[in-house]
């Protein structure tokens, strides 16, 4: 809860985190990636987000003194505790958790507030109605009630589509807003299957805004799940759908994306006349929009983090049907410094008391930081690979490099509300299988080429899938096939031709193990207090 | 990730001498000179390789005197190269033509284009067959 | 496969006169190489697949195709057509096996 460490909720708190010099008459609101964290969180930022051949040295690849001297912050403050893991216990303690839809409601009431609601857009890059246990039993449906009642006016999705084909049209029946996405196609005729933008009236101004949904759905999720519908980034389609909506008389064009930031940042510089990208999917916490260039201006590129963490505002100042001004900020959602809405905080109660019983059960402790985001293995994915491994008996774990999951801090309950903020897929099935060296290394080849492709458009988010058993060198620069080097199991050289008894979860393909939440909860129950070193998976990362 | 049973092999050179024969069987000849006009619309990364839709522009007029009477669709490393060839004409108004594709492993998909007089322009595009899995 | 050769047709049944259209055609077919082998038995399974496709409108050939093995199941094909005149457009689709099928379209002008 938000009241256990550290601040109490104050004034003071709070006007530092609106203070904004506004600009113009229209602003825009956007989330990304909550991950249906509908309470207060801790959530690490990562200390590892190489960026390949160009992206190197460029937001989003920047983390801990490296972000804060970009971007001009300074150490110890609630900057630094939101965009970066430095100091993470410490300031964890002192600031408390972030993010909770009651906070961010507050937040979201005092913009609306001071700018008018006829004036504002709050808009959604979705992976919104999936990642926790309650999400997970209602399909979405107590994500869907918390954005109606937050005034969510606009989304795109994700993870939204591992609920299956049907379940997202009925679920989309229950939005109070437009689901957009120009970018997805039924897979026999070729047509459109969602509204491909919808324009807005405010401020007087009409603001077109276009949904570009995560373009590799069907590749990075099961396609079983949504086996008629077609994706891709469809570079030429956004185009079109700008030209279509400035047609349409829209002044202002905004694209919501779901593409991930390097993927939004390739994108911008190609496609002309759209002012904003507001995006997500890689989960960048980004405080400052990049400036891209294009053949016929420049496009503000805005990422806008995870977890419920951060809420962005812009103000745009539209004169003469053309952008003439702007401003913007990411507001840390820190938790304790904003008092919760009372109408969202019921919501919340409300939707999560049928599941309380089950989420709310201990089943062991942690003596160290459990956490996910990085390029390698956190420390969560360690314990999950070690589960599997003591669980299903494995020499080799593999686990998915998904961005979302909440953070435990040293001393925290392992309750099972956190194993399913790690957890909570519609997939979640465990297998066991033998796979020779060589298949374990194609495998590995692979999903490092999806992530280190030096092409962002080759490049699906997320991060390298994470090993127990199992350690590695890898040479980022290299191609397919040739970035994994000195691979080894249980200590020893990898044979390519040896059979090795692997475990994993989160399969393409359909399995029949136990859930991935049983297989950790006993491993958890049976160790008691859980204690882990930091990556010891790979032994080197290099450029070549 | 995924853990597929089935695992692609990972990108191989193409045995050229077989896709240029392919090529010359169907087009006349196994040469062709690249060239921007044509236009390859296919994934960059195939979502299912049993089934990658491809679609093939000529930027050409389509006039009487002055069109693209075929084009020539092949899958380098497929193990025959040869997708298919389509005749059009003046009658198309468009030089265009899309299909679904069996593309086995990450392979160059290429097209060329026949013009009345006999002239062989094209183009190739990758399309990586991958066994994807993560996400963020 | 049931309803093999089950085709269907997609393009606007009303038009101006010159305008270039778009034409989609879908017909139900295995496509099979000859080269996958049965997963119980182990045998192979024989070829079977399309070669040929034509589209006829009123009396001429306007587009054909000629298809190799690498055009996947319940095959698709989109191409264009330049409609002067009211009239039907036929498709006709031969696989290696003496199957022939055939979906007719009939468009207007306005
Ligand atoms: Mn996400
Ligand atoms: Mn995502």
């Amino acid at each position: 809860g938000a009241s256990s460490l550290g601040y109490a909720s104050n004034r003071a708190g709070l006007e530092s985190l609106l203070r904004f010099k506004p600009e113009g008459k229209l602003t825009l609101m956007h989330i990304a990636d909550c991950h249906a964290q509908l309470l207060p969180i801790y959530f690490r930022e990562p200390s590892v987000n190489i960026g390949i051949g160009g992206a190197k040295g460029h937001p989003p690849h920047l983390v801990g003194h490296d972000f804060l001297n970009y971007f001009g912050f300074e150490s110890g403050g609630i900057e630094a505790y939101a965009y970066t893991m430095l100091d993470y216990i410490k300031l964890a303690h002192e600031l408390g958790p972030v993010g909770g839809f009651a906070h961010l409601a507050t937040l979201v009431k005092a913009i609306r507030q001071e700018r008018g609601a006829d004036n504002c857009i709050l808009l959604d890059s979705g992976d919104t109605w999936q990642g926790s246990y309650s999400a997970m039993m209602t399909k979405g449906a107590d994500m869907i009630e918390a954005c109606n009642l937050l005034g969510v006016e606009g989304m795109t999705p994700h993870w939204e589509f591992t609920y299956g084909a049907e379940q997202v049209k009925a679920n989309i029946a229950k939005l109070n807003f437009p689901f957009l996405a120009h970018n997805v196609v039924d897979s026999e005729w070729e047509e459109k299957v969602f509204e491909p933008y919808h324009i807005y009236e405010k401020a007087g101004t009409k603001v077109a805004v276009i949904g570009q949904a995560f373009p590799y759905t069907p590749i990075a999720n099961p396609r079983r799940m949504f086996p008629k519908w077609s994706m891709g980034i469809q570079e030429q389609g956004v185009q079109e759908q700008v030209n279509a909506a400035r047609e349409e008389g829209a002044q202002v064009v905004v694209l919501l994306s779901h593409n991930g930031m390097d993927v939004d940042l390739k994108l911008a510089s190609r496609v002309t006349g759209i002012d904003v990208i507001l995006g997500g999917h890689t989960h960048d916490a980004i405080p400052k929009p990049s400036q891209v260039k294009n053949a016929e201006g420049t496009t503000l590129v805005c990422n806008s983090g995870s977890n419920g963490k951060y809420l962005s505002r812009m103000d745009l100042d539209v004169a003469d049907g053309r952008l003439k001004g702007w401003n913007y900020r990411l507001i840390p959602v820190v938790s304790n410094l904003i008092p919760a809405d009372a109408e969202m905080a019921a919501l919340i109660e409300r939707v999560r008391q049928p599941y309380l019983q089950e989420i709310n059960t201990v089943v062991g402790k942690t003596d160290s930081l459990l956490y996910r985001r990085g390029n390698f293995n956190g420390t969560y994915d360690d314990l999950i690979c070690q589960a599997l491994n003591s669980q299903l008996e494995s020499e080799v774990s593999l686990s998915p490099g998904f961005r979302w999951g909440a953070s435990l801090l040293p001393g925290q309950d392992i309750t099972m509300d956190s194993i399913y903020t790690q957890t909570a897929i519609t997939y979640p099935n465990t297998y066991r299988r033998q796979m020779s060296g060589e298949q374990i290394k194609t495998i590995l080849e692979d999903v490092a080429d999806n992530l280190f492709n030096p092409d962002p458009y080759r490049q699906q988010g997320g991060d390298m899938v994470r090993v127990g058993g199992l350690r590695y060198r890898i040479k980022l620069g290299e191609t397919i096939g040739k970035r994994l080097h000195d691979i080894e199991i249980g200590g020893k050289k990898m044979e390519a031709a040896k059979a090795y008894w692997v475990s994993g979860w989160a399969s393409m393909g359909e399995v029949d193990g136990p859930p991935i939440w049983d297989v950790v909860r006993k491993h958890v129950e049976d160790k008691k207090v859980i204690s882990i070193e930091p990556d010891t998976t790979t032994m080197g990362v290099t450029e070549s | 990730l995924g853990g597929s049973v089935v695992v692609p092999q990972s990108a191989m050179a193409a045995d050229l001498d077989k896709v240029k024969a392919n090529i010359k069987e169907h087009m006349g000849s196994g040469d062709y000179q690249e060239s921007d006009t044509v236009k390859i619309d296919a994934p960059i990364i195939a979502e299912n390789g049993a089934m990658v839709p491809v679609k093939i522009t000529v930027d050409h007029p389509m006039d009487t005197d002055n069109y693209i009477q075929s084009i020539g669709v092949f899958v380098d490393n497929n193990p025959t190269p040869f997708a298919g060839v389509y005749a059009m004409g003046p009658a198309n108004g468009k030089a265009y033509v899309s299909a679904r594709l069996k593309i086995g492993k990450t392979s160059q998909v290429r097209a060329v284009a026949m013009t009345n007089t006999g002239k062989l322009i094209g183009t190739s595009k990758e399309v990586k067959v991958t066994i994807g899995g993560c996400g963020g | 496969m049931a309803d093999v050769g089950k085709a269907k047709i997609k393009m606007p049944s009303s038009v101006n006169a010159g305008d270039v259209v778009s034409v989609k055609a879908m017909v139900r077919h295995p496509m099979e190489t000859g080269n996958r082998k049965d997963k119980k038995t182990g045998e192979k399974i024989p070829a079977h697949y399309i070669e040929d496709v034509t589209a006829v409108f009123n009396g001429t050939q306007v587009f054909a195709a000629k298809w190799g093995a690498a055009v996947s199941q319940d095959p698709f094909l989109e191409f264009y057509l330049k409609v002067d005149k009211p009239g039907d457009l036929t498709l006709t689709w031969k696989d290696n096996k003496g199957g022939v099928f055939t979906k007719s379209a009939s468009v207007k002008v306005k």
